[in-house]
């Protein structure tokens, strides 16, 4: 290692020592992080943003427009894994600088920052996107220029990519539990379901309707029904279900529709104690906008929920308030975001590399012991090991877990049988 | 589809699913109610107009936070003060703009398109500012929520009903003020003969922003009724602006007439074809019958004869 002993120095790496002795990182002795630190040439043989002190990635979610709603919670999520990671001293002695993009929620601008993060600022990582229309967008440009991305969100499934470590759920790991359980422990034999109408719910209902109807004894859909993103007036389709009379109404409605879908239930007289209601598009997240008293008695199958108890996710939590204030709360994709940084430097230290093609060939196996949801682990397939839970959402807006699936569930993308 | 179900169940639907179509209908008048006048009296292709709603409707969010943290026993009855603080709110934020921005293009009616999206652009990164991005839940007292049991298996929202009560009221008071006023027939002439009015003694600066006003602050209290059944957020407008343009051409822009007739219309259309179709087939077969409509009748439904 390079000490300032050895001869002269150039003015980058004289500049770059004295801006780590200046580094307010008060407790570590610079000398020491540098010396524990592999070469630069060693962990960086593809022009990457790396120095001998510092590490740059990329985060790119909208923080204007529509989806900014959503996405607010996964940028602080990863800006909070990211700030714990450099308190602690960083990745392989770097710390990590963040370069932030604004998607805008605008599918082609995702696409053009994220070619800006790749080719002008040469990051290591994007933690980001959130709907599947902009990782979408995204992907030819990560497979173009070798990129790597943690996307956070749960989805439809029917992707995979050496670029792309997908840290939510896919489809059949967030349905199939959740199907079963309500099938068994609540007896529902007829399901309504009901969504927005693009891919994301369609693949769902698909998949729980070959599920539904091929692998549950004796049950059947009695009605499926999609509106158009933003549609606000549900009460034709809620005298359809008045006349069905589901057991289940399973939901996957999203955006400002989600909100008046509940408001409009609840007033037309349906009781979310009597009527069952299984949802996978409502997180904490989502009950701030349409309102605890709206929703309390639904279900929600996800695989994070803030009010879990271990003491990952007590610790998580706290931190995160501390972050960015006590009135802010934690839905499934924020925690998923939180996972991207961590994986991103486990899998990083496990390469003893931040070139992409080391990270993503090191990746299937990484273990993330200190998850908030619990153990993770990445899987062959780029999507993570992990549980699903049942949350039954209170008045106040938390949820209070019913069930977690006892094992681990296998991510499997391209499920046979559910196409 | 009917073979399974008891006679009364059927007869229970029918009545519920009738209100279903009367509080769609409601929602439609009351939130193109604003636009008639905007677009319909002065030609003003308002862009805006959701984020108009939507100020409505924040206002009644702090207007309920205020209510909860520093006069709660008065909470059950917030929501009409909410209503009239919405209509001054929006009203004074509409003059604002049609000082500032609109007055300069009664002239160039396609440029007031393009300035109120960007109005409408500002205003939705205003309201993520100063109240975040995340939507906002609207607390309603609880006589306001859930439903009214007719019978067994009759229930009607009673947010409908309010909804209905509230379009209602309102479309009596625009009706007499823009027919049976003075004020009024002051907004008709300018309307109909600008110059003319002037020359007769009308003050047209003032009628053009108080009828601007008017409108937006009938916008206003449409977010704010809409709290009762939607989303509260930065880009909720967004939501609403559609059907809104939708339901004045169909009308004839120039008809307040002619926009209740057409919100009629299409409501019951597409409250019917929900039912028997479903949610995405019911609104394509409902803009595919307007498209056709409005191509052999190209003025709307009901339109003012002028002499050109």
């Amino acid at each position: 290692m390079a000490t300032e002993d050895e001869g002269p120095q150039s003015r980058l790496r004289r500049g770059l020592l004295m801006g780590i002795a200046a580094a307010p990182f008060a407790g570590l002795l610079p000398k020491m992080a540098f010396a524990d630190a592999p070469a630069t040439s060693a962990v960086n043989t593809t022009g990457l943003a790396v120095t001998d002190s510092e590490v740059t990635v990329g985060i790119l979610h909208s923080v204007t427009g529509t989806m900014a709603i959503s996405e607010t919670g996964s940028v602080e999520a990863e800006k909070l894994a990211i700030q714990q990671i450099n308190d602690a001293g960083g990745v392989l002695g770097r710390k990590i600088k963040i370069i932030q993009e604004d998607g805008a929620s605008d599918w082609p601008t995702f696409a053009e920052k994220a070619k800006k993060l790749l080719v002008n600022d040469h990051v290591a990582a994007i933690f980001g996107c959130w709907t599947s229309a902009s990782r979408k967008a995204v992907l030819p440009v990560l497979e173009q220029y070798n990129g790597m991305l943690y996307y956070p969100t749960f989805y439809e499934g029917l992707e995979m990519s050496k670029n792309v470590i997908y840290t939510g759920q896919e489809a059949t790991q967030q349905i199939l539990s959740s199907l079963n359980w309500i099938n068994k422990t609540k007896g529902a034999k007829s399901f309504y379901l009901i969504g927005s109408d693009y891919i994301w719910p369609r693949t769902s209902n698909k998949i729980a309707r070959k599920h539904i109807e091929g692998h549950l004894q004796g049950c059947k859909v009695v009605g499926e029904e999609y509106f158009p993103l933003g549609s606000t007036q549900f009460n034709s389709v809620i005298n359809k279900i008045k006349l069905k009379r589901p057991d289940v109404i399973f939901a996957d409605v999203v955006g400002g529709s989600n909100v008046a879908f509940y408001k409009q239930l609840k007033a037309a007289g349906i009781n979310l104690d009597k009527q069952l209601l299984l949802t996978i598009s409502v997180t904490e997240d989502e009950i701030d906008g349409i309102g605890g008293e709206n929703i309390a008695g639904a279900y929600a199958s996800m695989k994070y929920f803030e009010s879990l108890k271990n003491p990952n996710n007590e610790a998580f939590v706290k931190a995160f308030h501390k972050m960015w204030g006590d009135k802010t709360v934690i839905g499934d994709v924020t925690q998923a975001a939180y996972l991207g940084p961590n994986l991103w430097k486990l899998t990083a230290e496990k390469a003893q590399s931040f070139d992409v093609d080391k990270i993503a060939a090191a990746s299937p196996g990484i273990e993330f012991k200190g998850a908030p949801e619990g153990y993770v682990k990445i899987h062959q397939n780029h999507h993570l090991w992990s549980r699903s839970r049942i949350g039954r959402a209170r008045v106040d807006g938390q949820f209070d877990v019913v069930y977690e699936t006892p094992d681990l569930i296998e991510p499997n993308p391209f499920p046979k049988g559910y196409q | 589809m009917f073979g399974d179900y008891s006679f009364s169940d059927l007869g229970s639907i029918f009545v519920m699913q009738g209100f279903a179509g009367l509080i769609l209908f409601s929602v439609f008048v009351l939130m193109a109610l604003g636009l008639a006048i905007i677009f319909g009296q002065m030609g003003v292709i308002n862009m805006a107009h959701g984020e108009f709603m939507i100020l409505g409707a924040y206002v009644t969010w702090m207007t309920s936070e205020f209510f909860k943290a520093h006069l709660p026993a008065f909470f059950g009855g917030y929501f009409f003060l909410a209503m009239i603080l919405a209509f001054l709110a929006s009203g004074a934020l509409g003059m604002v703009v049609e000082w500032a921005l609109i007055r300069h293009l009664y002239k160039r009616p396609l440029d007031t398109l393009l300035a109120t999206w960007g109005l409408s652009l500002i205003l939705q990164q205003v309201y993520r500012s100063v109240f975040g991005g995340r939507e906002v839940g609207v607390d309603l007292p609880d006589w306001m929520m859930g439903s009214w049991q007719v019978s067994d298996t009759i229930q009607i929202p009673i947010n409908g009903m309010l909804v209905m009560a509230i379009t209602v009221i309102i479309t009596l008071i625009v009706a007499y003020i823009l027919y049976y006023s003075s004020w009024g027939r002051q907004v008709r002439a300018v309307m109909q003969n600008r110059v003319m009015a002037s020359a007769i003694g009308i003050n047209t600066e003032k009628v053009d922003r108080y009828t601007f006003g008017l409108g937006c602050g009938i916008a206003g209290i449409a977010g704010s009724a809409f709290t009762m059944i939607g989303s509260t957020g930065p880009t909720s407008g967004q939501l609403y602006i559609v059907d809104t343009f939708l339901v004045v051409v169909f009308g004839g822009a120039t008809s307040l007439l002619g926009t209740i007739a057409s919100a009629f219309t299409i409501s019951q259309a597409r409250s019917t074809l929900e039912f028997f179709t479903s949610g995405s087939m019911a609104q394509v077969m409902t803009l595919l019958a307007v498209v056709i409509i409005l191509m052999l009748r190209p003025q709307g439904l009901f339109a003012v004869k002028v002499r050109k």
